[in-house]
């Protein structure tokens, strides 16, 4: 059955043979990237699901333990104060950030602005700055050594809290994270917002609703799907938190400890401290912490559509 | 998009026959493709752009300056001496030229895993989309779950998995990572439903041309603005990566920029080191101009990419 169907058939529905063939000529586009996936995505989650069960030691090597790292984990105060950590950072940073996002593509959106192609790649180009470079800009600008919070202090003889210093150290990492990310937010919401269709604002005016209640009823509504998966990726990458914090420490060895997010922990944890068995059990709970989150973030998104 | 002169009449008009009652101030009242421009709004939007670009500005003015003045000038303005030239020539040279080496390797590391990314999701997206198939179900599943699994909690056990096959500290512990873009293939997927009519492959199958002469013939240049939008955004990925690469590579000589950009600053706060932050800023500069170039110019294509991407959402 190769070549002779299709010829044979016209532009009739495919019969059989033809559907069998096309069934495995989509693994033939499917097959590579679902090969690379499985190296990369299926084999560590795996593998460390292994790796969790056993225990590595200097003196009598590798030992199976059965559910003994989870038990570790499950009662380890470093990695919950961790959780907590960016737990907070997410209740916090994600809202500002999403809701600055989505006022800025409004506005975009709106018409109302001039200049708006200068606006719109302005706000979306800090996402093309690696975070490495953000976080080493802003922490010279946090500096008080040559920053510009010194500039300030010394110009204004007034003496602005230290950004770096342990209590204010999570929000200025938020405000970088903020910096890096409210554009491209921004990008999501507003493509989605070019696809609503005009007719339903356009109706709504005729009706003789005001910008604030169209926004309301008809623009948030028809943006829902973005607006779910723009928090699902915010959720994700507040739980992943690492550059920043790893980056800034250099800066700020006293406020970031080194277990200041659960990354920077397991980080910390098999690259220093040689506990790879345990380091890929704290992986997978915070994997596990975060799918969780994320599908919780999915299911009401999905229900307030219904 | 200027706005005519007319559309604000044409809506009172309109708003005054349809609905009589429902505004006393029918004057204000726009259309939705052309309202009046708010100069407010503009302001408001004015302060964000600054939030956006100040920073942006405070690099570019300090690459400027020497290591001294870059101490003792205030941070949001020139200092005397213009040394961006000295700066630039100085973070090419320092330590036998090891930047262009790490500009370099982050250069392959695009090249193959932002290029190797994108080929690989317009392939499976397409397939997903025009094709039926024992276990796409089962692919759909995988895919979506895996786009809620972190990245970096994946890196420990992919950095063991990797050392145990030898393939740490070489370019490959970096690229084969960055091949995997979950998010490329759901907006691969969802383009490709949109912009390849079903009608026409069948078009080209009934004029006996094979599967894949298809795809790259028929099409490969309908899902064009897709694949921009794609590989600018797993090239700024990879351009980006730090995490990745800081536990794979240990040998300074296969770096990409973002680690040697790190470790030029931790230069400073070991013992004895020497501190060379003109550097690190000017090679932050020099970092940064290529992606946003990039942007910049193909602007056109991923901003039609991500709005047909998110049709379907």
């Amino acid at each position: 059955m190769t070549a002779v169907t299709p010829l044979t058939t016209g532009r009739r529905p495919p019969p059989r043979g033809t559907r069998a063939r096309r069934g495995r000529v989509g693994w033939i586009f499917v097959g590579p990237f679902m090969a690379v996936f499985a190296l990369v995505f299926l084999a560590p989650v795996l593998y460390s699901l292994y790796l969790s069960f056993f225990r590595d030691q200097l003196v009598g090597g590798t030992s199976f333990v059965g559910l003994d790292n989870f038990q570790r984990a499950f009662e380890d105060e470093k990695f919950w104060e961790a959780v907590g950590r960016v737990a907070l950072f997410l209740a916090v940073q994600v809202p500002v950030m999403l809701g600055l996002a989505l006022l800025i593509a409004l506005a975009l959106d709106s018409g109302r602005l001039y200049g708006k192609a200068f606006f719109r790649i302005s706000v979306f180009l800090p996402y093309a700055v690696p975070a490495v470079v953000a976080t080493l800009m802003w922490g010279f600008i946090y500096g008080t050594r040559f920053g510009l919070v010194a500039n300030i202090n010394d110009s204004l003889g007034v003496s602005l809290p230290d950004p770096l210093s342990p209590s204010l150290v999570l929000a200025s990492i938020g405000n970088i994270v903020t910096w890096e990310f409210v554009g491209y937010n921004m990008l999501i919401f507003y493509s989605a917002l070019r696809v609503v269709p005009k007719s339903l604002y356009e109706a709504a005016e005729i009706d003789g609703a005001g910008q604030w209640r169209i926004i309301a009823a008809v623009k948030i509504p028809a943006i829902r799907g973005a607006l779910v998966i723009a928090t699902i990726f915010s959720v994700i990458g507040s739980f992943q938190l690492f550059n920043e914090p790893s980056i800034l420490q250099s800066l700020a060895p006293n406020a970031i400890t080194t277990y200041f997010t659960p990354n920077l922990y397991t980080f910390t944890l098999s690259f220093s401290g040689r506990q790879q068995n345990y380091a890929a059990t704290v992986s997978l709970v915070m994997g596990l912490v975060t799918m969780i989150i994320a599908y919780a973030v999915q299911l009401r998104g999905m229900r307030k559509e219904a | 998009m200027s706005a005519p002169p007319h559309s604000a009449e044409q809506t009172s008009r309109r708003v005054t026959h349809r609905a009589p009652v429902a505004r006393r101030t029918p004057r204000r009242r726009h259309t939705a493709d052309q309202p009046r421009r708010s100069v407010l709004l503009t302001a408001l939007m004015a302060l964000t752009a600054l939030y956006a670009l100040l920073p942006l500005a405070w690099l570019v003015i300090n690459a400027t300056k020497t290591q001294k003045s870059l101490l003792d000038s205030f941070g949001l303005w020139f200092s005397g001496d213009f040394a961006l030239w000295d700066n630039i020539s100085q973070t090419l040279t320092y330590d036998d030229g090891i930047f262009v080496r790490w500009f370099l390797n982050t250069l392959l590391y695009v090249v193959v895993g932002a290029g190797g990314a994108t080929f690989l999701a317009v392939l499976g997206g397409y397939g997903l989309a025009k094709f039926d198939f024992r276990g796409k179900r089962a692919v759909f599943a995988t895919v979506i779950g895996a786009v809620a699994v972190p990245a970096t909690a994946l890196a420990v056990p992919t950095f063991l998995m990797f050392s145990k096959m030898g393939l740490t500290d070489t370019p490959w512990a970096v690229i084969i990572p960055s091949l995997i873009s979950p998010f490329g293939l759901y907006l691969m997927w969802v383009f490709a439903a949109e912009a390849v009519p079903t009608e026409l492959l069948e078009a080209a199958r009934v004029d006996g041309s094979g599967e894949l002469r298809t795809f790259f013939r028929v099409a490969l240049p309908l899902l064009s603005p897709g694949i921009v939008t794609v590989l600018l955004f797993t090239m700024v990925q990879t351009w980006n990566n730090y995490f990745l690469p800081l536990i794979m590579i240990k040998d300074p000589g296969w770096y990409p920029l973002t680690l040697g950009l790190n470790a030029w600053n931790a230069q400073a706060s070991t013992a004895g080191g020497q501190p060379v932050f003109n550097l690190v800023i000017t090679g932050s500069l020099l970092t940064i101009v290529p992606l946003i170039i990039a942007f910049l110019m193909l602007q056109r294509y991923w901003q039609s990419g991500l709005a047909a991407g998110s049709v379907k959402e």
